[in-house]
């Protein structure tokens, strides 16, 4: 099983092209159009090689190598004169109409066109001819368009519309006029947009964001990092430079996000800088005094006499903190006095998930996993507003019925065009059970509506037409019993079926969708589930076991004025304005957090604690999956880790040194602490690692104006500020080869200076990061356990109450989650939050699409606008949830509507 | 002996030297001669129109090996990209001209002017201010954006050199 490669042989692997085994190989092959997640379609006809027939050919002919399979036998070569001159021709045909532009265009210096002309040797242009120009379109707030740039490599189309489920944007014109974009200006809708920043090997997209404060690739310092914006743990690199990030790139992970993040993940950096940004210690002086700028040793020794005066503290952990933070507020106050700063519905649901991950037979997915699914079930959850990532991993899923019908004529999977054609029309069954509309529903094969008790109903009967064992759902209408058949018999027949569902959907549901796991299991299906939760370290937060957030409000109620230390957390996110008013009111608080927010308002004294950017940690992302976060540059001023700050309070209150004073130290501990917990500390390397006797550099090696950025405050240039949490150093110097992978600051080689150098970095052109991907799973299924079915009776159907409505949580990718709609381009994108009813019903109510209306609920009132969505059932209706401007509302409630003058 | 015959040799050789013409002028009072291409007191010059030449692509910075450009990029309200600072530390940088050789757009030149002498080194920092001068340097001619396919304040897309008019993509025509 061999091919030859330039006469030197190599094992074959008929099921890749020989783009892909050239590069694995490490070969330098110029390619544009294949991209390793969308596959080839022989469009630039750049990766041309020659290929003989057998060792006797000296003519051989000129194939693309991303087209050609490399079969047993082949023999080809990279090297030939001709290969090489046809390349050359390639690029120089290209560069014709190539606008003189490198200076001011964003891609220069990772630009692949850059790279793939250098390679070829192309160096100046013959051609003569005047150049083809077009003009560009507005794109929104994420994405940049400069169409004079374009190569026509189809690779956005193909992203954007093939892979993305995309329907704006869209190859226009004919023959050397062909244009990309949309058909007229405006904001690209897809939620993966800024993916086209790195899948366009040129200029044409490119960050809008970073065009803000512009700043070559070469010029970022770069930390490891971790998408905050859900729970799904999407690897990131952030860049910065002048003390502020300047933008997100993908990290690719194998088995998580692979090439691609959503845009509420690249683009939610901005939260960092916000006004809302911390910055230094504040403290309130008197009771009815306001909030003003304090030294941290005099924060501290306020703390510390909060600490002692309080009758008794209780601390109130972040379910988006890392975990030694919420870690060592756990140890500051004591496990009986660590409370849960989640929602009531939320916490227990996450913490029955939390159970059911350790006690269900079934695995949980990882996000490739889900995209190999050949069916799935998503029950009460819009992926694509909780967990955006998953919703295109589910919409990959939806291919394989098109992969099955191109294995049954022979084509090969990375023959993207192929098997469209052979796939026409065949989608995996994809069956969606949400509130309302989504914008997956065009990929599903199936969609049911409802409020959640509805949906568990739903997800019971599945169960129970799955195996009649698991418990039977009384009353249910006729219609959804043919759904709940139709579901059960198209999940049954698949190989690997996955179920999804999440802390949005109630507890009931949780279970019934664990039923349906247990169901398929015991049929011999290679199921799997997804959890999906609410925050990036919901997950860890419920591991390290604290009491839900009532109790904490309660026994203020009960113990005089207890003093509070809020880690990471605005409360009035996560219970009624009144309760939380009434807590504050009674308790003397300190507020840990980075983002100034409505508890911060309240507080005696708060503490500026690092971020994303400037911080480091562990989060456990939904999976089960322990990642660190590395900060990319020292946090400035007083502003550092909430760990090293409790560390500190911890010391002061005891009078001695602190327990910690590095990551690894609090790690440790935490680790040591929790046996479940043990893994984290393999999660990265130790600040104590080494690449051949040194650091692994924050700055790419040509990082530059090193000796100006500072030199108008200080001509001495100062030496680099020392990291003791991570064996990365903020500097351009230290170990110049490949770092581990969970150590990677940059993806480049040497002539591969943009996104694409990634090939390098991995085994095998889209597999795992060589030395293996980073993180550790902390929990996994146990196959042995018992499979019985979760007891516990199928919700009330939903009934209509005349006058009512029950209110239901609508999330919105740009608009529910907290910290990326700080984010100036995500508010941007955020768009006007309505509230969804029926058609039926806004007739009802003499409305009409757009008009005021009023909301009633839980003694709140709130005023929006609302907008037809025939999906709701009627008689329910949909708020959009974590909107900083509504009022925090248990839902589902129910409440009154009634139009309003507008 | 032979060291001796030696010894006056190199003597007559130093005597005779007191006779050549002098390399040596009485600076300051007398001016040497720069020739131009002189590798001295950097400036940012201008284009013929009268705009800031450089369009803050960073490549003089990263070419820079010792690192002592530093600038960032900004744009006007048409698209015309330009440093919103620009800093040049004088202290460290060393005049081998590679920022010169690096600028695609003729901006950055080093000049004949070598009197930077300060008492104190915060003094050679250098901001933009100190460093943009009125006139195209040694480069009359070159104006980057009239090429560039970046259309700017004053010039749509299209109306560089050797363009043609922006296709209209709704064009049938085969
Ligand atoms: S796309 Fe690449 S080659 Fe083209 S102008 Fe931009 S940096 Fe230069
Ligand atoms: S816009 Fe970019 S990705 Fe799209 S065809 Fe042009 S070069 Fe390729
Ligand atoms: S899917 Fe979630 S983790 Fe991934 S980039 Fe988006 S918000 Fe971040
Ligand atoms: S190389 Fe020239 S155009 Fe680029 S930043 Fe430097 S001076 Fe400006
Ligand atoms: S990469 Fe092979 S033809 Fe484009």
């Amino acid at each position: 099983m061999s091919l030859y490669i330039d006469r030197a042989e190599y094992p074959a692997q008929p099921d890749k092209n020989l783009l892909e085994v050239c590069l694995s190989l490490g070969l330098d092959l110029p390619y544009f159009c294949w991209h390793p997640a969308l596959g080839s379609v022989g469009a630039c006809r750049q990766c041309a090689v020659k290929q003989f027939k057998d060792e006797n050919d000296q003519r051989g002919r000129l194939v693309m190598a991303c087209m050609t399979p490399a079969a047993e036998g082949t023999r080809i070569s990279v090297d030939d004169p001709e290969a090489r001159a046809f390349r050359a021709q390639v690029i120089e045909w290209l560069m014709t109409n190539h606008p003189h532009d490198c200076p001011v265009c964003d891609e220069g210096g990772e630009c692949h066109l850059q790279d793939m002309t250098v390679m070829t040797g192309h160096t100046y242009r013959r051609c003569r001819a005047a150049k083809r120009t077009f003009r560009n379109q507005y794109l929104g707030p994420f994405v940049n368009h400069e169409m004079n740039r374009c190569i026509t490599c189809y690779r956005c189309v193909r992203f954007y519309r093939d892979y993305a489920g995309g329907d704006d944007l869209e190859a226009q014109a004919s023959r050397n006029r062909v244009y990309f974009g949309r058909a007229a200006d405006g904001t690209l809708e897809s939620e993966f947009s800024g993916n086209l920043v790195e899948v366009c090997p040129t200029g044409v997209f490119t960050d809008a964001t970073l065009k803000q404060h512009y700043t070559r690739k070469w010029d970022l310092q770069n930390g490891p990092s971790l998408c905050p914006h859900c729970a799904l743990g999407c690897n990131t690199l952030i860049g910065e430079r002048y003390g502020e990030p300047r933008r997100v790139l993908n990290r690719y992970h194998h088995d998580i996000n692979g090439y691609f993040l959503c845009d509420r993940g690249r683009y939610g950096y901005g939260f960092m800088t916000a006004p809302s940004r911390l910055s230094a210690p504040l403290l309130r002086p008197a009771a009815d005094a306001s909030l003003h700028p304090a030294a941290a040793d005099e924060a501290l020794a306020a703390a510390a006499a909060l600490l002692r005066e309080g009758a008794g503290i209780i601390g109130i952990g972040s379910p988006r903190a890392s975990l030694e933070a919420n870690f060592a507020l756990r140890r500051l106050v004591g496990p009986e006095r660590f409370f849960a700063g989640v929602g009531e519905a939320e916490g227990r649901a996450t913490a029955l998930i939390l159970d059911l991950m350790r006690q269900l037979p079934v695995p949980v997915a990882t996000l490739r996993q889900a995209e190999d699914s050949d069916a799935a079930l998503v029950l009460g959850e819009d992926v694509l507003a909780t967990a955006p990532r998953l919703g295109l991993a589910l919409r990959q899923s939806t291919r394989h019925a098109a992969l099955a019908a191109a294995d049954r004529l022979n084509l090969p999977h990375w023959d993207a065009a192929a098997v469209q054609v052979a796939g026409r029309d065949q989608r995996s069954p994809l069956i969606l059970a949400t509130c309302a509309s989504t914008r997956l529903d065009d990929a599903a094969s199936a969609t049911v509506h409802g409020p959640s008790d509805e949906i568990a109903r739903f997800a019971a009967a599945v169960a129970h037409a799955l195996d009649g064992s698991a418990p039977e759902v009384a009353g249910l209408d006729e219609a959804r019993r043919q759904l709940a058949q139709a579901a059960a018999a198209a999940l049954s027949s698949a190989q690997r079926p996955l179920v999804v569902a999440g802390a949005r959907g109630g507890e009931a549901l949780i279970r019934a969708a664990a039923n349906i796991a247990l169901a398929l299991h015991r049929r011999g299906r290679a199921t799997r589930l997804v959890w999906v939760l609410p925050e990036c370290n919901s997950l860890g937060l419920a591991l390290l076991a604290p009491r839900p957030l009532a109790e904490a409000l309660a026994a203020a109620e009960a113990a005089g004025a207890p003093t509070a230390i809020v880690l990471e957390n605005d409360l009035y996110r996560r219970a009624p304005h009144r309760a939380i008013d009434a807590f504050l009111a009674k308790a003397r608080v300190a507020v840990i957090d980075h983002t100034r927010h409505a508890t911060v308002e309240a507080a005696q004294l708060v503490l500026p604690a690092a971020a994303f950017a400037d911080g480091s940690g562990t989060l456990v992302s939904s999976e089960g999956r322990a990642q660190r976060y590395l900060r990319a540059y020292p946090a400035a001023g007083d502003i550092t880790d909430g760990w090293r700050w409790l560390g500190r309070l911890g010391a002061l209150a005891d009078g001695r040194a602190p327990d910690w004073q590095s990551l690894d130290e609090v790690t440790r501990a935490c680790a040591a602490e929790f046996p479940t917990l043990a893994g984290i500390v393999d999660a990265a390397p130790s600040a104590a690692f080494r690449a051949g006797g040194r650091k692994i550099p924050r700055q790419p090696p040509r990082y530059s104006g090193r000796t100006a950025m500072r030199a108008d405050r200080q001509i001495h240039e100062p030496p680099p500020p020392a990291d003791p949490d991570s064996a990365l150093a903020f500097s351009m110097e230290g170990h110049p080869g490949q770092a581990p992978a969970a150590l990677l600051t940059w993806y480049r080689v040497p002539g591969w200076n943009s996104v694409q150098a990634v090939n390098k970095f991995q085994q095998e052109v889209g597999g795992e990061l060589r030395g293996g991907d980073p993180g550790v799973r902390l929990l996994q299924a146990d196959s042995a356990a018992a499979a019985g079915f979760l007891a516990g009776d199928a919700p009330e159907p939903f009934a209509r109450r005349p006058g009512e409505w029950l209110l239901l949580p609508h999330d919105l990718i740009f608009c529910s989650e907290e910290l990326s709609l700080l984010a100036p381009a995500v508010a941007q994108r955020a768009g006007p939050a309505r509230l969804l009813l029926h058609p039926g019903d806004l007739q009802e109510l003499g409305l009409a699409d757009g008009d005021p209306a009023q909301v009633e609920a839980g003694g709140e009132t709130m005023h929006l606008r609302v907008q037809p969505d025939p999906a709701l059932a009627p008689g329910t209706a949909a708020l959009p949830a974590g909107l900083p401007r509504l009022p925090w509302l248990d839902l589902p409630a129910w409440g009154s509507i009634r139009r309003v003058r507008g | 002996m032979s060291y001796f015959i030696n010894t006056l040799a190199t003597l007559g050789r130093y005597l005779l030297h007191s006779f050549r013409p002098r390399a040596t002028i009485q600076y300051p009072e007398e001016r040497p001669a720069i020739p131009p291409r002189w590798r001295g007191r950097i400036v940012l010059t201008r284009d013929p129109d009268g705009g800031e030449r450089c369009v803050a692509c960073y490549l003089c910075a990263v070419a820079c090996p010792v690192d002592c450009i530093a600038l960032q990029a900004t744009e006007d309200e048409h698209g015309r990209r330009y440093p919103a600072f620009f800093r040049i530390n004088f202290s460290r940088c060393i005049f081998c001209g590679y920022c010169e050789e690096a600028c695609p757009t003729d901006a950055i030149q080093l000049t004949a002017d070598f009197e930077m002498s300060e008492y104190r080194r915060t003094n050679l920092v250098y901001e933009k201010e100190h460093l943009l001068i009125d006139g195209p340097g040694k480069h009359p001619g070159y104006n980057y954006y009239r090429v560039a396919g970046l259309a700017i304040g004053g010039k749509d897309k299209g109306e560089a050199e050797n363009e043609r008019p922006p296709v209209d993509v709704r064009d049938l025509m085969p």
